[in-house]
């Protein structure tokens, strides 16, 4: 909290120092980026939770509307009505039910180990959200829009498969190679946005957004040529990576979930420490909270961007490490499933937090473990769950509309940046007092 | 978009001189030379003008591969010459030199590229015809991005606008029986997106981007799971939309090559020519187009004399919505004949892409639209005459002309400078 208050008091001492370069349309940059920083950061956690609710029940209003017995029920609705609402409610809340079976807890397994599967399974599938989205959010406190997370997710993917299963060295020594290659190939992707961000004021969003479809026509090429194939195949899949090369299962092989997971929380506590503990990350914050007043402080801010571009990068980068060396085991081209831009709302919804995109990657993670078991056993299409996480993103960045919606006193609304300013700038005081 | 502004000003500020462009030239020229020029192949590369159904046929076009490479190769390096000591001087360049080496580049490519294929002979008509058809979504979408942008709202959610813009064209096409209402249908749903997102960005001031890709994934979800359910139980009422036929004016139609673009479209197809032109002379020849640029560029400028700075940008940004909803009927009601999830597949990012490289002018995102049209019928037409070249690269190629556009080596775009920013009445 200290830091945080520093970097208030360095923005507002930038603010009121003179700078020829600064001219009207500064006022409103300011704004502009601490409304930014407001959403992703502010608001309260009961907002949170109201919005998960809120979400939910919309998303099981959808699957009733949809079932095929509700709307047969519905027919003869004003003569039993009844039977409707029951078919409503038995189909949303039998979807939901075999989301959580599928997400968490299953206790029609045969052992207790089993029944407690769907919880490791539902952390396998966060270990690639958590770390991409990792990615995301220290970009968006930097005040970068990183969408390509898609992008350095396969390249990371690529660089770590290929070095997986092209060479073969000792245990150890292989993993640590295919981590630090998976690194360095999602580093390069996010390389290229930041230096020209830095150079050129290309706008981030965009340039991530075209370097997502490179990626996508990289890999595909590259699994077209025979280095990156099975020898004596021509499916754009490539060979096995070795068992060196593999991040071991950390609860035995009858569960999926393997080392990345622990290279997720780890990863999670360093962009923790760099955020709030370490100068780079102070200078980042900086930037992101005010490029104009950060170079007066005299922090580079072509250099911040480079920074947190090539960290965004290589967190993604390991995302797709966790994929190739972790759950996949071979490179193909869709070894990035939707995890890039899942990985966006993972980091909204952690409110760009390393910890809150912790608990906000295995959230989705257990909407999409379970999503998968929905869609067998209650045959509810799991794009349900895309619908549910969107909502949920969108109304906890509109604080004020679900306080509306569940007529919460809103005596603490904030409609003008003014006030909340004053607001933050106590509280930042109190904090310090 | 105005994080560029921001960091434009961020940035040290360089020397007067910008090497930019004849470092770019120079580049070009180079590859010009190596691939067109000594790499280029001893054969004749044929554009066939006009096909054998034609009522009016036209010789075709036979270049010789090899020479044709030299001839570019050379006259790019002139420009790359002249640039460079037009900047040494401290002048500017005129654009002019900009186009003509671009077109140069093309055509240096093209007859570069049918010259290496098995069979090096191509249908001119059939390859503009094919762009045109395949940017009209593009057009539709940088369209709508130009009407919210110019009022100051960055539109990310071009993609959801268009996708859902082909569901409810398919289902309201379907169960009326009438491809107009789907048309019509299409439109409001792009405008029901827009909705969502005035109405975060601008009542509850969430940031604008944040806003867009979360409506991106909210309709991919929502029309994906309707797909899934509704459409795929009875898609006989609800995902068997009946198209729009091409409407082709007589004689018109005939003329070799612009025939076939301007005069045999879908109605989809002549109204996106409309609605370019209309925009086009609305954003710089009317009242309207003039508040919308005041509240897009400087907003307190516009309050103080007295335009509704967030009811403009409310209307504008639904207008935008409708205009992407016609660009998503495309897929459903001219382009495929039902709709499948996902299906645009990411078009509403390359409308995105188009916009900021013809430089937030409909005319301009005309342009761009259109190049990436081209490249991905270059990539069809190509893999039907056998090409070494693999067809990755080839569909990398405008991703990549992109960036290079928005870094600046294409010449200074500068957005709206209020685009991205919410307007609070101090």
């Amino acid at each position: 909290m200290s830091a945080d208050d520093q970097a208030h008091r360095t923005v507002s001492a930038g603010a009121t120092s003179p700078d020829p370069e600064q001219d009207g349309r500064k006022p409103a940059a300011e704004n502009r980026s601490q409304t930014v920083l407001r959403q992703i950061l502010g608001g309260s956690s009961l907002v949170a939770i109201l919005a998960v609710v809120l979400s939910i029940i919309l998303g099981g209003i959808l699957i009733a509307l949809t079932d095929e017995r509700v709307s047969e029920t519905a027919s003869y609705f004003f003569s039993r009505p009844t039977d409707m609402l029951v078919a409503a409610w038995e189909a949303a809340s039998g979807a939901y039910i075999a989301l959580f079976q599928g997400a968490v807890f299953n206790p029609r397994a045969d052992s207790l180990a089993l029944m407690f599967r769907p919880l490791t399974e539902t952390l396998t599938v966060a270990t690639p959200l958590i770390l991409a989205g990792l990615g995301v959010a220290i970009a968006f406190r930097a005040g970068l829009f990183n969408i390509g997370a898609q992008g350095q997710i396969i390249l990371g993917a690529t660089f770590a498969g290929w070095v997986g299963f092209t060479w073969h060295l000792p245990f150890g020594l292989h993993l640590l190679l295919v981590v630090l290659a998976g690194f360095i190939g999602g580093a390069l992707w996010g390389f290229v946005p930041g230096i020209l961000k830095a150079r050129t004021g290309a706008h981030e969003v965009i340039v991530t957004i075209m370097m997502n479809y490179i990626a996508i026509y990289l890999v595909g090429y590259l699994l077209s040529t025979p280095a990156f194939q099975n020898p004596g195949s021509s499916n754009p899949i490539s060979p096995r990576l070795d068992d060196s090369a593999l991040l071991p299962q950390i609860l035995g092989p009858q569960f999926r979930l393997h080392l990345g997971f622990l290279v997720a929380i780890a990863a999670t506590y360093g962009v923790w420490w760099i955020l709030n503990r370490s100068t780079v990350g102070f200078e980042l914050r900086a930037v992101g909270a005010n490029p104009f007043a950060s170079r007066t402080a005299g922090i580079s801010v072509t250099k911040g961007y480079v920074v947190v571009m090539v960290l965004a990068g290589g967190l993604a980068g390991l995302a797709g490490v966790a994929q190739v060396a972790g759950t996949e085991r071979v490179l193909t081209g869709g070894i990035a499933a939707s995890f890039g831009f899942d990985a966006i709302t993972v980091a909204l919804l952690g409110r760009s937090h390393p910890w809150g995109v912790f608990f906000a990657g295995v959230l989705f993670g257990a909407f999409r473990a379970g999503g998968v078991q929905m869609q067998t056993v209650t045959g509810t299409p799991i794009d349900i769950v895309l619908v549910v996480q969107s909502l949920i993103v969108l109304f906890i960045a509109a604080p004020p509309l679900v306080k509306a919606i569940f007529r919460i006193d809103q005596k603490k609304k904030a409609k003008t940046p003014r006030r909340d300013n004053k607001g933050r700038k106590a509280e930042a005081a109190g904090g310090a007092a | 978009m105005s994080m560029a502004a921001t960091v434009t000003d961020v940035r040290p500020s360089g020397t007067s001189k910008n090497w930019k462009a004849p470092i770019g030239f120079g580049i070009g020229a180079l590859m010009a030379i190596l691939v067109f020029a000594i790499g280029g192949p001893a054969t004749t590369a044929v554009f066939r003008v006009s096909d054998d159904s034609d009522r009016f046929r036209l010789a075709d076009i036979a270049l010789p591969a090899d020479v044709v490479g030299w001839v570019v190769a050379v006259a790019l390096a002139a420009i790359a010459a002249y640039s460079f000591l037009q900047v040494r001087k401290g002048e500017s360049l005129n654009r002019w030199y900009g186009i003509a080496y671009a077109v140069l580049f093309v055509v240096g490519f093209l007859t570069w590229v049918v010259g290496i294929a098995e069979r090096p002979s191509i249908s001119l008509a059939g390859l503009i015809a094919g762009s045109v058809t395949l940017a009209i979504p593009l057009i539709f979408g940088s369209l709508s991005g130009v009407l919210c942008e110019r009022v100051g709202v960055v539109n990310i959610a071009i993609e959801g606008q268009l996708l859902s813009g082909a569901f409810a064209a398919a289902v309201a096409a379907s169960v009326s029986g009438n491809a107009y209402v789907g048309l019509f249908a299409a439109a409001f749903a792009g405008m029901l997106v827009s909705t969502i997102l005035a109405v975060f960005s601008i009542k509850y001031l969430v940031n604008q981007i944040i806003v867009g890709v979360v409506l991106n994934v909210l309709v991919s979800g929502l029309t994906g799971f309707l797909a899934s359910t509704l459409l795929s139980r009875d898609s006989a009422t609800f995902n068997s939309p009946p198209g729009l036929p091409d409407i082709s004016i007589p004689l018109l139609a005939d003329i070799p090559v612009i025939g076939p673009i301007l005069f045999k479209q879908s109605i989809v197809g002549y109204l996106m020519y409309v609605a370019v032109i209309v925009i086009w002379i609305g954003l710089y020849r009317t009242r309207w187009g003039l508040r919308m640029r005041a509240v897009g560029e400087h907003p307190q400028a516009a309050d103080t004399m007295g335009i509704k700075v967030n009811a403009t940008r409310f209307w504008n940004v639904l207008l935008g919505g409708a205009v992407a909803g016609f660009g998503g009927a495309f897929f459903t009601l001219v382009s495929v004949s039902t709709f499948t999830r996902d299906m645009t597949a990411g078009q509403g990012y390359i409308a995105l892409a188009a916009l900021i490289f013809g430089r937030w002018n409909p005319i301009g995102a005309f342009f761009a639209a259109l190049l990436f049209g081209f490249a991905t019928n270059l990539r069809f037409v190509l893999s039907i005459i056998g090409t070494d070249v693999p067809s990755q690269f080839l569909a990398m190629l405008p991703y990549i002309v992109t960036i290079l556009a928005v870094a600046g080596l294409v010449g200074r775009a500068r957005p709206p400078a209020a685009s991205g920013v919410p307007y609070v009445k101090e």
